[in-house]
């Protein structure tokens, strides 16, 4: 703690450090936001489980959804997240153009994914199944992928707002680039548990 | 803020998730016992969804407290999952009993 922080202290201000994330208080919120979130998608799946375990006629979900259409938009995610890193990269040199490049590319890998999830979701409605229509396999599969595209779709207004504001972001102070991709990340990470136990197994 | 740490080599883990992901289909598709196919599949999750969070989310680089927060949801989810599933392991075991 620097001697001002000390002094701040003691004089009954709030400290302007953290001792776990030591970058910004944002960042420490971000990541308790994370993990609360971490455990509605916890619920979700182990809910999902639990059915689909105790289900003794569930489809073999390839045979129902198409897999090689997810895993394009798999792919798609895990680019996205490369380019999120790289945005951060980029503005840590000071290099703000290369930080709306690669910002840009993550909102339109974003957007991209959730056009694709728009069209599966409307073929699985208009010839597959609805939410009621195919039992407990129908149910779990719309709220748990509709859960995840509105993470999705709220990472891609986020996003969109930093990019707006990039122009305040430098070399020094670039702390909300990081915690946005801590956000992105997360969902990036949620849906290859998705991908894997929704669409593979 | 300085940092500390070099940058990890970013490309380097979009190479291990992509080849993850080729290797998961591969598994999905492949002619094996149910069982192994399932354990496979959660491991390769398992690893990518670590990779992210370790490399990513800089986890590894950040003080060990915030690991521990990470990791909190998951170990209550095991617990969760303790605690709800003899149900229904017990409903199996009754509908294989009565046949």
């Amino acid at each position: 703690m620097s001697q001002a922080a000390v002094l701040d202290h003691t004089l009954g201000v709030e400290p302007a450090e953290t001792p776990l994330t030591p970058e910004s208080w944002g960042k420490l919120g971000m990541w308790l936001f994370l993990a609360g979130d971490a455990m509605s998608f916890g619920g979700l799946i182990a809910g999902y489980a639990a059915l689909r375990i105790g289900d003794p006629v569930w489809p073999v979900p390839s045979t129902v959804l198409g897999v090689p259409f997810t895993a394009v938009m798999t792919f798609l995610l895990i680019c996205s997240s490369v380019t999120m890193v790289k945005a951060l990269e980029a503005i840590k040199r000071g290099d703000q153009a290369g930080l709306r490049r690669f910002l840009g590319l993550t909102i339109l890998g974003g957007a991209c994914f959730l056009g694709m999830q728009a069209r599966e979701w409307t073929h699985l409605i208009e010839h597959v199944m609805t939410l009621t229509s195919k039992g407990l396999f129908g149910a779990t599969f719309f709220v748990l992928t509709g859960f995840h595209g509105c993470h999705v779709f709220s990472g891609v207004v986020y996003l969109s707002c930093i990019f707006a504001n990039s122009a305040a972001y430098s070399k020094e102070d670039h702390n909300p680039v990081e915690i946005v991709g801590l956000y992105w990340h997360f969902v990036d990470l949620v849906w290859i548990l998705i991908f894997t136990f929704v669409y593979l197994i | 803020m300085d940092t500390t740490h070099a940058e990890p080599n970013y490309m380097g883990i979009f190479y291990w998730l992509f080849g993850l992901t080729v290797a998961e289909l591969a598994v999905a598709y492949m002619p094996i016992p149910k069982g192994l196919m399932v354990a496979a599949l959660v491991g390769l999750a398992f690893v990518k969804a670590t990779l992210v969070a370790m490399y990513f989310m800089h986890l590894k680089f950040e003080k060990r407290i915030l690991a521990v927060i990470a990791v909190t949801p998951p170990v209550l989810l095991v617990m969760f999952l303790f605690i709800t599933y003899p149900d229904t392991a017990w409903r199996l075991f009754t509908q294989w009993a009565a046949h």
